[in-house]
Parts: structure tokens; C-alpha cells; sequence
């Protein structure tokens, strides 16, 4: 094309905070997040829509960032890995259940695992195991094998109020 | 991997969506869930000029009960088909097939417009419209018009919907209890289909097949045999044999395909005749 297609104002609250922008269209979200926003806890894996890496919330929804464009978040909230847990950084129950169960191995996925596990509990806040695993569909690891991953979540779910203890405060498994 | 650069047009309304597409033209694409056309912008496999999103015409995005028939808005995302209260008691069938679509992040932006507008052979969506007989609803410049299932779908991820038309409503006959049964042939639980059948039964029955040929596609042959009574496995060997054209590709061979075929229509009619 001849002409550079103009830049397209939005507006996205991202972890709560209302950001105003000027977007090339085709600016993926993932990308947005990750260059734009610096918020680098979006993992790209496979950017083709397949491993779930890049999954934050829509509105409350899991979605996958590398397939959606910022322009179609406009007016949406966008939660990240970053806006997870607490204010004062405690981990929400789901991170607090991936430390517990050791839900992680080289960590690549666990944003994405998080991501999609807090959507899951945030509609059916007592899943069974298959559940679980057919709401985690969407994400691969290539690391775990699963099943500590579906502890993580079960733990999740048991204790919806998580554990209180700060980050960099003292490790649950030293 | 990112697209080929574009204008963004964002429509408030199918109306809004068909001025742009009249005044754009060939040049435009419609984007909805956007999850057939991003991954191939991505790819640069499409490079529209213009993008017209349709994403946020909240008015498109419906279930509703109207008479004999079903109701699904274009826009209305796999995630709301698949738990639709009115789908699951009137139409059941068509709840179950979308909850085997992708997985959790696809179907929260997946529409069922975008999915039967895409026409790939290989979606699960359109074997529904085609078993059930459906109709769907365009609208363009010109007018609306209604395009009956069996006319639809036209070649590889082609369909009679006109460059200036848009996709507004898909109406589905009600079951009223008929058995149905849809098979998905697949690997890994996220995975697009190898082959797939849907079966209706009733007084209008129909079989369809996923990924069979180089489009969605009513197996008019198994159609045929089940209105006649046939067995199961005659049902199956009539789907199988019937496919003038299956693909072939790393995971199945024709041969192979063809067995899928038969052994997932005997057991899709079983299950539905219960
Ligand atoms: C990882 C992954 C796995 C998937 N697995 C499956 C699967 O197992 N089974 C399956 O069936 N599908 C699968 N899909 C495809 C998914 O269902 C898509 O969402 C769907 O095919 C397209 O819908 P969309 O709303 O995203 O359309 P878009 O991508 O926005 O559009 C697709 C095409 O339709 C046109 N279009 C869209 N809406 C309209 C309309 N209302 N009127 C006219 N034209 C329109 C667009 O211009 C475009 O050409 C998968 C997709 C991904 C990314
Ligand atoms: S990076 Fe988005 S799904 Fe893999
Ligand atoms: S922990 Fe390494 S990919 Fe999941």
C-alpha cells in the first residue's frame, strides 16, 4: 500500500490503569503489551494461536494475545500476569497454588497457565479434574507433563483465599 | 509474525458494515472473532487493505427461539452458542459441536458467522447448518436475502456470500427431540478435526462431513440411505463411498480418511437412533 494506513487512538485499561494510545492496526495485542507497555510477563510462544503462552483476560475472558489486534481491545479491560496478584503483592490463590503444587518447571507457559486457570476459577470456582484440563486445553507445556499443573489449580481452588506471603518474601519450597 | 499493514474501519452496525464493504469493495475484509483471518494475515496468506471490524456490533449476537426455528446472530461467539440455555434444549446438537471447537481462548472469540462465512472443510460449525438444513441470512447493499444450507457453501473457503454482503443471522430448524450425534476424529483434544460427522435423525435427517473434501460437505448419499432406513454401517459406507474428493495430508491418506469416514457415520447414526 502507498499510503501508511493511519494510526487508530484507543483507550485500554491494562491492570486497572486507563492508557491512551495511538496504534499502528496492526499492532498485535501481545506485542502491545510486551513493546509498548513493557509489561514483558506476556509470553509469545508459538505465535500461531496454539501453545496459550500469550493468554490474558478480555473483559474477564481468556483470550490469546497473539491473534487478537490492540485496536480490538479498545475500551476493553486487558488483565495481564502483572495485574494478578495483589496491591501490596501478595500472590492471588491461583499463583500461590503454582508455588505450592510446583506447578512450573522452566516457567515459559505459566503466565498463560495462570492467565487461563484464573478464568476458569473466576466462572466455575470448584472444577473437577477434567475440568481443569479441558479448560487448559488452550496451553501447552512442554516442561510439566500436566499434572503438577493440575494440582496447582485444584490447590487453587481449595484455598480461593491463597496464602498471604509477599513477593521476595521467604520461598515456600527452599 | 505480524500482518501486512491496513486501514481499520470500525462498524457500529451491519449497515455501517455494508456501506464500508460497498464503498471499499474487493480491497476489504470483514473481521469478527478474527480467529481464521488473523493467523493467515499473520502468515501474510491474506493481506486485505482494509479492515472493517464487525467485532463490536453487539446487536448481531443473539439466540433466540422464533417459531419453528432457531435464531443464532452472526456475531455470537462459540463460547455463547456452546452455553446458550436455548440451544442446549431446542438444538442441542449445535451447543456440542461449538464446545469442540479450538479450545477455552478460541471459542471466547470465535464467531459462528466468521466460522461458516470462513468455509474451511475442516471447521465443525458448518457440519451443523448442512445436517440440520439450515438458512442463512445475508445482507447487502441490494437487499437481504435467505441462501439455503445446500447452496452455501460454494468451493475451498468460498461461499455464496457476495464481497459486499455480510452474514446477519443463521436460522435452525428446532430439533423437537430428533437424536443427533456429532464425531470429532482428532489427536490432541485442541486439534482441528482429521474427519468429523454430524448426524441428525427425525423426520429430516442429515449427514455431514468434516474435512472430507474441499468444502463443508452433506453426504447426500448417507443422507439418503438414513431416510431409508439403511443400518448404521450401511449409512457409514454410503458417507465413505460418497466423498467424490477427501484431502490428504500428514495426518490421514484418502484411504485412511475414508475409513474415518465410515467408521464415525455408523457410529454418529447408532448414537443418534438411541
Ligand atoms: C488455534 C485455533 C484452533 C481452532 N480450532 C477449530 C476447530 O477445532 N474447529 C473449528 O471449526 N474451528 C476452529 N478454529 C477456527 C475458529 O472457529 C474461528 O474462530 C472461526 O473459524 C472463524 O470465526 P471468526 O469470528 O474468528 O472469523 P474471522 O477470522 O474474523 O473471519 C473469518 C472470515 O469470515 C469473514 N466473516 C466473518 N464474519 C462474517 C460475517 N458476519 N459476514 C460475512 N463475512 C464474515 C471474514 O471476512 C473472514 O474472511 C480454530 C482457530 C484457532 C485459531
Ligand atoms: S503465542 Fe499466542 S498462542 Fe502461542
Ligand atoms: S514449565 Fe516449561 S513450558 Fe511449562
Amino acid at each position: 500500500m502507498e499510503n501508511r494506513p493511519s494510526n487508530v487512538p484507543v483507550t485500554i485499561n491494562v491492570n486497572g490503569n486507563a492508557l491512551s494510545a495511538e496504534v499502528e492496526p496492526r499492532t498485535l495485542l501481545a506485542l502491545f503489551l510486551r513493546d509498548d507497555l513493557h509489561l514483558t510477563g506476556t509470553h509469545i510462544g508459538c505465535d500461531t494461536s496454539n501453545c496459550g503462552a500469550c493468554t490474558v483476560l478480555l473483559d474477564g475472558d481468556a483470550v490469546k494475545s497473539c491473534t487478537v489486534l490492540a485496536v480490538q481491545a479498545d475500551g476493553r479491560d486487558i488483565t495481564t500476569i502483572e495485574g494478578v496478584a495483589g496491591d501490596d503483592g501478595s500472590f492471588s490463590a491461583v499463583q500461590e497454588g503454582f508455588r505450592q503444587e510446583h506447578g512450573l518447571q522452566c516457567g515459559y507457559c505459566t503466565p498463560g497457565m495462570i492467565m487461563a486457570a484464573t478464568a476458569l476459577l473466576a466462572d466455575n470456582p470448584n472444577p473437577s479434574e477434567h475440568d481443569i484440563r479441558h479448560n487448559l486445553e488452550g496451553n501447552l507445556c512442554r516442561c510439566t507433563g500436566y499434572q503438577m499443573i493440575v494440582n496447582s489449580v485444584r490447590w487453587a481452588a481449595e484455598n480461593p483465599d491463597g496464602v498471604s506471603v509477599s513477593v521476595g518474601g521467604q520461598g515456600a519450597h527452599s | 509474525m505480524i500482518p501486512a499493514a491496513f486501514e481499520y474501519k470500525k462498524a457500529g452496525s451491519a449497515d455501517e458494515a455494508i456501506a464500508l464493504l460497498t464503498e471499499y469493495g474487493d480491497e476489504a475484509k470483514l473481521l469478527a472473532g478474527g480467529h481464521s483471518l488473523l493467523p493467515l494475515m499473520k502468515l501474510r496468506l491474506a493481506r486485505p487493505e482494509v479492515l472493517i471490524d464487525i467485532g463490536n456490533v453487539a446487536d448481531l449476537s443473539y439466540v433466540r427461539e422464533d417459531g419453528d426455528h432457531i435464531a443464532v446472530g452472526a456475531l455470537t461467539r462459540h463460547r455463547d452458542v456452546e452455553r446458550s440455555d436455548v440451544l442446549r434444549s431446542a438444538l442441542p446438537v449445535l451447543a456440542h459441536v461449538a464446545s469442540t471447537v479450538g479450545d477455552p481462548q478460541v471459542r471466547n472469540r470465535g464467531t459462528i458467522g466468521g466460522s461458516i462465512v470462513h468455509g474451511d472443510p475442516a471447521s465443525d460449525l458448518p457440519s451443523v447448518v448442512l445436517a440440520t438444513g439450515a438458512t442463512l441470512v445475508v445482507r447487502g447493499s441490494g437487499g437481504q436475502r435467505e441462501i439455503a444450507a445446500a447452496d452455501f457453501f460454494v468451493d475451498f473457503l468460498e461461499t455464496a456470500v457476495a464481497a459486499d454482503e455480510l452474514l446477519t443471522e443463521i436460522k435452525f430448524p428446532k430439533s423437537n427431540g430428533a437424536g443427533w450425534s456429532f464425531q470429532k476424529f482428532n489427536r490432541r483434544a485442541q486439534d482441528w478435526a482429521i474427519v468429523g460427522a454430524t448426524v441428525v435423525g427425525g423426520d429430516n435427517p442429515g449427514v455431514s462431513l468434516v474435512n472430507m473434501g474441499s468444502k463443508p460437505e452433506l453426504s447426500v448419499a448417507a443422507t439418503e440411505a438414513m431416510a431409508s432406513g439403511a443400518s448404521p454401517s450401511d449409512v457409514g459406507a454410503a458417507a465413505a463411498d460418497g466423498a467424490a474428493n477427501p484431502p490428504e495430508d500428514l495426518s490421514a491418506n484418502v484411504a485412511y480418511r475414508r475409513h474415518l469416514a465410515r467408521s464415525l457415520v455408523e457410529r454418529a447414526v447408532a448414537e443418534a437412533s438411541n
